[in-house]
């Protein structure tokens, strides 16, 4: 359960890139969470609520984006994915392969309400 | 609606102390090592064993987490090594900055190998960066042979997989060809070793290993 302090995380960061009046006036944080980054997106968005409640972030949204485990096998050249999270290529069975994706854990992006609407 | 584009990593903290440790560690020639399996794997047992194995030859240091209580540390410490205790009280991982804040607290001058042994946890230490050298992930053949495929992240991360315990591989409904192979498939670059911390079974083995990525750090 260390989603906990990853939400803490993702509210320094909003505080640190959103400037100090309009904090009140962020929709929602968008995030990128790949399949195998080992966060239970459930529990990050509980969290982010529970911290954010009571504060000018209150009612700010944690938007998720799922991305896929890829794999690039340095074989055969073919990317593939896999339920299990193996680092085997599902074509030619290689283990020289690469992730290229799966493992993301990033903020991409903060929405911000413009004054009126939020008023 | 306004948009700021932000595209940074979550953990980009962590990462960026974690490196701080790395620097400072590389700097003065220390191998570390981050441990890494469930609870009662043996990763104490296998840090005692280590140091019983090679600690008249390299100086060794500790750093151990643990969740509560500093028994651990004691066990290590009638060693005769530096050592401090990381409670994290309730944390389920050691994170970068507690290990920076552990190095100030110990005389790691002249250490050759640091081991840091984290909190006995196969889900949330893998994703956090220590400044380790190499992540070494421990499973006893009592946790079963589908844990690799049950906890891939922590496989997908680790060089090294000990599998620990091996004396008691009779009594247990664990096939160690299953347990490899399910481990390989997780992550095939996997170093293995099978270890018996009580009857001391490849612990020669995991040592002489160890001791040879220590001589490439000088």
């Amino acid at each position: 359960m260390h989603e906990l302090s990853l939400a803490r995380d993702i509210i320094e960061t909003v505080y640190q890139n959103v400037p100090k009046e309009e904090v009140n006036r962020v929709s929602s944080v968008v995030i990128k969470v790949g399949t195998f980054s080992g966060v239970v997106t459930d529990s990050l968005k509980f969290s982010f609520q529970a911290i954010t409640s009571g504060t000018e972030l209150e009612g700010a949204e944690l938007e998720t984006i799922e991305i896929p485990f890829m794999l690039k096998c340095n074989d055969c050249n073919k990317e593939t994915t896999n339920e299990i999270g193996m680092m085997l290529c599902s074509d030619c069975g290689s283990g020289n392969t690469e992730i290229i994706s799966g493992g993301e854990l990033q903020i991409v992006e903060v929405k911000i309400q413009e004054a009126e609407e939020a008023a | 609606m306004d948009v700021i584009t932000i595209e940074r990593k979550v953990l980009a903290k962590n990462d960026a102390i974690a490196e701080e440790n790395r620097k400072l560690l590389k700097g003065k020639k220390i191998y570390t090592v981050n441990i890494v399996s469930s609870p009662g794997s043996g990763k104490t047992s296998l840090v005692e064993k280590t140091i019983e194995k090679i600690g008249s030859k390299r100086k060794i240091s500790v750093i151990e987490g643990d969740v509560q209580t500093d028994l651990d540390a004691k066990r290590v410490a009638n060693y005769n090594v530096p050592v401090v205790q990381i409670i994290t009280n309730g944390g389920c991982h050691l994170e970068a900055g507690l290990v920076r804040d552990a190095l100030s607290g110990l005389k790691i001058e002249g250490t050759e190998l640091l081991i840091i042994e984290n909190v006995g946890n196969l889900v949330c230490p893998a994703g956090y960066d220590l400044g380790e050298d190499l992540k070494v992930v421990v499973i006893s053949v009592t946790e079963g042979d589908d844990k690799p495929l049950k906890y891939p992240k922590m496989f997908m991360n680790s060089e090294v997989l000990v599998i620990n315990k091996t004396d008691l591989l009779p009594y247990v409904n664990c096939k160690m060809g299953e347990l490899k192979s399910n481990a390989l498939k997780i992550n095939p670059k996997l170093e293995i070793f099978e270890t018996s911390c009580t009857s001391g079974s490849g612990i020669n083995e995991w040592c002489n290993w160890l001791e040879s990525k220590i001589q490439l750090e000088k």
